[in-house]
């Protein structure tokens, strides 16, 4: 039987199908602005038995086909557990939220905390501040080499404020190295304050298109003194996490 | 509504075509979140009406009791004893303060980053939306958060009617003085205005109203202890709404009749859900009508509530007044006691509450609390910490709401609470 599991995020919809003998297959798009027929290219182009539904869009296709659906917290759980069988943690930063997630050994959701109502350091605010300081998004992850970032500091998560911020420190001069690693600090010091509330165990896996930013893995790496598990395809976990529901 | 009601909102001085547009809103937002339920208990249908006429024949009635000179007084708070006010032959009524409405017009004199309650009747009253503002002869606040307290400065400029009761922040010996010194200068302003004295037996049968109307709304709430819930958790938060604007005596006669009827349900062993569906309790701050976001979203992702750990809720009916008093002096001390029993997140310690948490969710079989704050709402925020390690204690899942009365943050909500219901979920 091939099982499928379509996550709808605020970016991209990313749709998982797994067969009997574990073989994955992953695809995704952006969601724009009509997601239900991205939906049905990508479900489409790989037809399967069973589907369920996660992703902040997931009642769309709840609601237009009885599908069922589960939420991306417990599927991005799910998914990292498949993945990562010792994995206790995940944290997820997707296009417009945050989370870290707290598991029992046997998988289950033990806790979770999310960000707030706005989508303060996530990949959205990632994607403006690349923009701002001349970056493609892919690269600005390689691009935080500057200096110590003590010295200088982004105290505003708002998108809006935070450009704003980022605008004047590039006019004091300062490198955008060093204002890129100053950013990415941000982030994870409020990542890691939401972690701190679900009590990080054994293995944490970092999920979401946010993984591929190679400075916020190193930067989590030395916060939390281990190692962070990152899958090659990131923002592949809740999806699988469905299709296995 | 039966019939048109224009020429007394005008009288009261309502700004009618906003008030029309009101009215459109909550018709609609009724229907879709209350008509649209199943399996209600017909004894709902009074409630229903209930709420199809509160700005209308409600109304009238308190324009009625005004022309035989009785009082009316508005309340925001369960520390106005009600006893008190129906010993002068006045009526007590919760005043409007659930909706978001006039915020533009509020913010021109409380800060916007103030909780939704207050700017809510901020905002009925300068957008002159609340009939029960206009109506009331005296407007009793009190001092059980900063913002309140002195939002009512402001009240009181705009509506001049205002009487605040100072509730005190803690619970000695000396604090219990001060409050029923409070609740004794309270009950000679009410003598003053309405020029009626409290007399002894009006007082014991005003305690047995009330009285009367805290039993039956723990039966009620009794009641949604069993599984499957015979009610749903919209349905008891609504009755638990109307306890505070209807006439009392009436309230508890048709709390009791919807009782018999949901006592009949569980002998037949149904319910408003099936038998195993993940139980909720919420505990926090207060949901005035029409604030029905959060029940909304928690029935809405097939689960149901089973307790409010609230204001409108546990904390308006847990405690009996003690009616063994031989004089009216002794009666009011038994009131000014029996009121410093609520466990209000003003006072410090206040750990009583903790406890009443823990009793509550087991003897209503809850699987997970959602401890739910007003944004801003700074003393129940802070206890959340305390009622999050309790929970914990007793393992007990929990999670932390904080929001007002927008629908802005309904997607963030709604996957939040349904990844915890995922969690509880047996």
């Amino acid at each position: 039987m091939k099982r499928g599991g379509i996550d709808i995020g605020s970016r991209f919809i990313k749709y998982v199908v797994i067969t009997d003998d574990k073989d994955i297959s992953f695809s995704k798009a952006e969601t724009g602005h009509d997601p239900l027929s991205v939906c049905e290219q990508l479900i489409g182009d790989n037809k399967a038995d069973k589907l369920v539904a996660t992703g902040y869009g997931r009642h769309l296709l709840e609601v237009r086909d009885n599908v069922q659906t589960i939420t991306e917290i417990k599927a991005v759980a799910r998914g990292a557990k498949e993945i990562f069988p010792r994995c206790r943690t995940v944290i997820d930063i997707g296009g417009q939220d945050t989370k870290v997630i707290g598991m029992e050994r046997d998988g289950r959701v033990r806790a979770f905390e999310c960000n707030d109502r706005c989508a303060a350091g996530t990949g959205r605010f990632l994607e403006i501040m690349a923009k701002a300081l001349g970056y493609d998004i892919n690269s600005l992850g390689a691009n935080c080499n500057g200096d110590d970032v003590s010295a200088i500091s982004i105290n505003s998560m708002c998108a809006v404020f935070a450009e704003s911020e980022v605008i004047s420190l590039i006019n004091r001069g300062i490198k955008r190295e060093t204002i890129s690693r100053s950013l990415h600090s941000s982030i994870v010091y409020r990542v890691t304050a939401l972690a701190r509330r679900v009590e990080v165990s054994e293995d944490i896996v970092f999920a979401g298109g946010c993984a591929r930013n190679q400075c916020l893995v190193n930067m989590f790496q030395d916060h939390f003194q281990r190692d962070i598990l990152v899958h090659d395809h990131p923002d592949m976990l809740a999806a699988l996490g469905a299709a296995l529901h | 509504m039966s019939k048109d009601y224009k020429g007394m909102w005008n009288d009261l001085g309502l700004n009618i075509d906003a008030h029309d547009g009101l009215l459109a809103v909550l018709t609609d937002a009724y229907k879709g979140i209350y008509l649209s339920q199943k399996g209600r208990p017909k004894g709902m249908d009074y409630f229903d009406f209930v709420i199809s006429e509160v700005h209308g024949l409600r109304i009238e009635e308190l324009i009625n009791a005004k022309e035989g000179h009785r009082k009316i007084i508005g309340t925001f708070c369960i520390f106005v004893p009600e006893e008190l006010i129906l010993a002068v032959d006045g009526v007590c009524i919760g005043l409007c303060s659930g909706a978001e409405v006039g915020s533009d017009q509020s913010e021109t004199h409380i800060p916007r980053n103030t909780c939704a309650l207050i700017k809510s009747f901020m905002g009925f009253k300068l957008s002159g939306l609340c009939p029960y503002v206009e109506s009331a002869d005296l407007i009793v606040g009190e001092t059980t958060c900063d913002g309140k307290k002195k939002a009512y400065e402001t009240f009181a400029a705009l509506t001049g009617k205002v009487y605040v009761m100072e509730v005190p922040n803690k619970k000695s010996d000396h604090d219990m003085e001060l409050w029923q010194a409070e609740v004794r200068k309270f009950a000679n302003k009410l003598q003053e205005i309405t020029s009626k004295k409290i007399e002894l037996e009006k007082l014991k049968e005003a305690v047995k109203i009330v009285n009367n109307k805290r039993l039956a709304l723990q039966r009620l709430s009794r009641l949604r202890g069993n599984d499957p819930a015979p009610i749903s958790g919209l349905d008891a938060l609504l009755v638990n709404q109307i306890s505070f604007f209807d006439d009392p005596v009436r309230f508890t006669a048709k709390v009791n009749e919807l009782c018999d009827e949901l006592d009949q349900r569980v002998r037949d062993n149904t319910g408003v859900v099936v038998a195993g569906t993940p139980r909720v309790m919420i505990a926090g701050s207060p949901m005035a009508i029409p604030n029905w976001k959060l029940h909304a979203i928690i029935e809405g992702a097939n689960a149901v509530v089973v307790a409010e750990e609230a204001c409108v809720g546990e904390r308006n009916y847990r405690t009996l007044l003690d009616d063994n008093f031989t004089s009216v002096e002794e009666g009011i001390d038994k009131i000014a006691q029996r009121y410093l029993t609520i466990d209000c997140a003003c006072f410090t310690p206040n750990n009583e509450r903790l406890d009443n948490i823990i009793a509550m969710a087991r003897a209503l079989k809850a699987d997970g609390i959602i401890h739910y704050a007003l944004l801003f709402c700074t003393i129940y925020m802070m206890e959340s910490y305390k009622v999050q390690n309790v929970t914990k204690a007793n393992d007990i899942p929990f999670l932390r709401i904080e929001t007002d009365y927008s629908m802005e943050d309904m997607g963030q909500l709604k996957t939040r609470i349904e990844a915890f219901l995922e969690m509880i979920g047996r």
